[in-house]
């Protein structure tokens, strides 16, 4: 099965973490994306830019509306995202936590809904 | 074949009942694994009773009735993924896994290959990744096999939500992928835990029931240990089934003594001694022991039989060994600290160090204001109060402990404390003797 892992952390807190802290998850990140390619649970991943460069679109009565900034405000903002292939929940979770920003953050883990199925 | 004579066909009736009460959950648990899917494994089980009913009664009761049960029906599921479009993609996802466990299924190893069923079923009912109420909810139904109705009245909620309930954990369980097996070694005691929990949490619904007009469900309370021992029998010696199993016993062996014949709650130390169940109390003895005997592995469950063990072995209540309990007690906090463990810690320091120290102790429990709703703190803390002479200090905490009471049984005790400190002159209240509040009103909830 597939998983969206979305990572979900307080971009404000983030930003106040300093240069090195940054740097050394940074590492990590690339550490744990390298490890799953080689496992072969990685299919796709990134991290996102800050909700303030969103933009969100909607289209009401015929016509488009854009509005400045994400979806919804919350307390932890989608940072970004793993793409992963797993053979069950136990597996998704389990890959999950290994990220880096489950410590601070949360990651929401989301079953793919394979186009056609039930 | 000639029908049989009536007392034969009585006796191979009665037979086929017992075998179907004894199959029945070990029987969905392995349909489970071979078709992959709930709802699929109760029709495919129904649908194999049904044809017992037919041939048993002519043939004779098979030697090995459950393989013979889950032959007929995986057969009858497979014919139903056949039947049915809903269930194509599941025959397209799970037909390779059905070809070869299939054959697994013809020959079953016995006691063996059940048990890894039942405990693979109870994992999955217990999935962390699903709702807790849901958690509890699905072990009743497919795990002990109440009824959807049985289920709903024991939580007070209509059928028609717990029926709505059960359909969605289902739905996550298949559409979320979570696993229908026994989880890895690496989160095997983690998950152990939370089997333990949702067990804990029906015997404590059953004891100490959270509405209605009785104080305790019987039913419940055996369901959890039934349940409890099914672990321990699919799970020998581990230390943590051992002792929620030792837990249950030493406190449901003081259930005929906890209610009055009117139905009033009766405090640990004005019970009955002998309306104890001595037989549960020994069993519940020697599990707390053989749980603590590796200290490795010291859980939360044990550590709370051994309190509930010094309780029940003290002859009478004054020879209890309160010091020993507020030590088991600290130890509990470190396993687990909840406000709960906390209230009841300092409710023991009262028995040893005097109600002073308990009510600091109380106090600081509730300036964190995680729990100011709750009951039983209210209770406790009026208790301490009374006894410390601060009568209207207390009474307003009993008032707000009755504001809080969901239970006709709790809200009587606490109507009579009302009352007799608002008819007292004042000043310690002999009436309102000290003990440990909240596991007398309400059990030791987790």
């Amino acid at each position: 099965m597939q998983y969206l892992l979305m990572v979900y952390a307080n971009e404000r807190e983030m930003a106040a973490l300093g240069e090195a802290a940054l740097s050394a998850m940074s590492q990590e990140y690339a550490e744990f994306t390298k490890s799953i390619v080689q496992a072969g649970n990685f299919k796709a991943g990134d991290r996102l830019r800050p909700v303030s460069t969103a933009s969100t679109v909607r289209l009401r009565n015929g016509k488009v509306v854009i509005t400045d900034g994400p979806f919804a405000e919350t307390r932890e903002q989608l940072g970004g995202y793993y793409l992963v292939e797993a053979k069950n929940l136990d597996e998704a979770l389990a890959l999950a936590a290994r990220i880096p920003g489950a410590r601070h953050g949360s990651i929401e883990v989301r079953p793919i809904w394979v186009l056609g199925q039930q | 074949m000639n029908p049989p004579e009536a007392p034969l066909q009585a006796a191979v009736d009665a037979r086929i009942a017992e075998v179907f009460s004894r199959e029945a959950g070990r029987v969905l648990a392995t349909l489970i694994r071979l078709l992959g899917d709930f709802d699929l494994a109760e029709e495919a089980r129904q649908e194999a009773f049904a044809a017992a009913l037919e041939r048993w009664p002519l043939r004779g009761v098979p030697d090995n009735p459950s393989a013979w049960l889950i032959h007929v029906g995986r057969n009858k599921g497979i014919d139903r993924i056949r039947r049915h479009a809903v269930y194509r993609d599941v025959i397209l996802r799970e037909a390779a896994s059905i070809g070869c466990e299939a054959v697994q299924g013809d020959e079953p190893d016995g006691a063996e290959v059940f048990g890894d069923d039942r405990l693979r079923l109870i994992f999955t009912c217990c999935h962390p990744a699903l709702s807790p109420e849901a958690r509890i909810a699905l072990t009743l139904r497919e795990v002990c096999g109440l009824t959807l109705q049985a289920v709903a009245r024991a939580f007070l909620v209509h059928e028609d939500a717990m029926a709505q309930r059960l359909v969605r954990a289902k739905r996550k369980i298949r559409d979320a992928g979570i696993p229908y097996q026994t989880p890895d070694p690496s989160m095997f005691d983690e998950r152990i835990d939370g089997v333990l929990s949702v067990i804990y949490a029906v015997f404590t619904e059953g004891y100490a029931a959270t509405a209605g007009g009785e104080l305790t469900d019987e039913g419940l309370c055996r369901e959890a240990i039934r349940l409890g021992r099914l672990l321990d029998a699919l799970l020998p010696g581990n230390a943590a089934v051992l002792g929620l199993v030792a837990l249950m016993l030493l406190h449901d062996a003081r259930r005929p003594a906890r209610v009055s014949g009117s139905g009033n709650v009766v405090l640990l130390d004005e019970q009955d001694r002998t309306l104890w169940d001595r037989s549960q109390i020994a069993e519940g003895l020697e599990l707390v022991e053989r749980s603590l005997r590796s200290p490795a592995h010291v859980s939360r469950f044990a550590v709370e039989a051994a309190i509930a063990a010094l309780h029940v072995q003290a002859a009478d209540k004054s020879l209890t060994d309160w010091p020993q309990i507020v030590g088991l007690y600290e130890v509990l906090l470190r396993l687990h600290p909840t406000p709960v463990v906390e209230l009841n810690h300092a409710a023991a320091v009262s028995m040893v160090d005097g109600p002073e120290r308990a009510l600091a102790l109380v106090e600081s429990i509730r300036a964190r204001g995680e729990v100011s709703d709750y009951h039983l703190l209210h209770a406790t803390r009026g208790k301490l109060l009374a006894r410390l002479g601060r009568r209207s200090e207390a009474l307003e905490a009993y008032r707000a402990a009755l504001d809080g009471a969901k239970l006709d049984p709790e809200r009587r005790f606490l109507g009579e404390r009302i009352a007799e400190l608002t008819e007292d002159g004042g000043g310690p209240n002999p009436a309102i003797r000290s003990d440990e509040v909240s596991a007398k009103l309400g059990g030791t909830r987790p």
